[in-house]
């Protein structure tokens, strides 16, 4: 079975084609990958039916646009799984 | 349908916001001052706003399952095919699936037919964004009577 950052990798280079070996967990979406926002929603989409989740995209814009988060805490792509997890988690709980 | 005021849903005839489809039909006008440039002494129905008429239809719908609390903007358009052309006058049927309600956006996809068969299909992102004010969302409810969506009755 896929690890959740695989699965990840694997959208966002097919999405976005950018080469897979350059995705790291380390990887900042928007600022190493240069996705922007409406990308990011073709991403989230895939995420959203690959792990059966909704992700709180206004929830998390309206942290960083109000300065109560960074975007690394959502948008680094070791975070971004984490977040993915714990999500994935409460579903099944 | 008013092509010059972007008034392209004339009714719609099937609301399942269960299944999250949508149909609506629309009647090509026979007269338009769209039709003065496109194309002089050869009257089309543009490409562009067969798009439009998709993206209004499948809107309307987001705005139904998200409870009329906000603006779906159309931000993408995929996989668009322009199958046949549509003369004015033309009937035209269109039929809208939400695939996807994110938080803050929704994906969609949407077909048009005519009496002769398939006319245009599009996968449709929108964004969900604030309205600009009540009164917006007042033109929104009134918009809604005439073509037969209750906004009371989904609101949020």
């Amino acid at each position: 079975m896929a690890s959740t950052f695989d699965t990840v990798a694997n959208i966002i280079a097919e999405t976005c084609d950018i080469p897979r070996d350059t995705i790291t967990p380390e990887s900042h979406a928007i600022d190493d990958l240069g996705i922007d926002s409406l990308d990011f929603l073709d991403i989230a989409f895939a995420i959203d039916k690959a792990f059966g989740i909704k992700l709180p995209l206004e929830q998390w814009t309206q942290e960083v646009n109000e300065g109560k988060a960074t975007t690394e805490e959502y948008f680094v792509l070791k975070n971004l799984c984490a977040r993915i997890d714990g999500l994935v988690a409460a579903k099944t709980a | 349908m008013r092509l010059e005021y972007f008034q392209m849903i004339d009714r719609f005839v099937e609301v399942n916001p269960g299944e999250r489809k949508i149909k609506a039909i629309c009647k090509v006008p026979t007269e338009s001052p769209v039709f003065e440039g496109h194309f002089p002494g050869f009257a089309l129905m543009p490409g562009v706003l067969l798009i439009e008429c998709m993206a209004q239809t499948t809107g309307w719908l987001v705005s139904i399952l998200t409870g009329f609390t906000g603006l779906p903007l159309l931000v993408g358009v995929k996989n668009a095919k322009i199958r046949n052309i549509v003369l004015p006058g033309t009937e035209l049927n269109f039929e809208g699936t939400i695939l996807h309600e994110g938080s803050g956006y929704a994906m969609a996809e949407a077909k048009g037919l005519s009496k002769d068969g398939a006319v245009c299909e599009a996968g449709l992102t929108f964004r969900l964004a604030p309205y600009p004010g009540p009164e917006f969302r007042q033109a929104m409810i009134e918009m809604g009577k005439k073509v037969g969506i209750s906004v009371a009755e989904f609101s949020k």
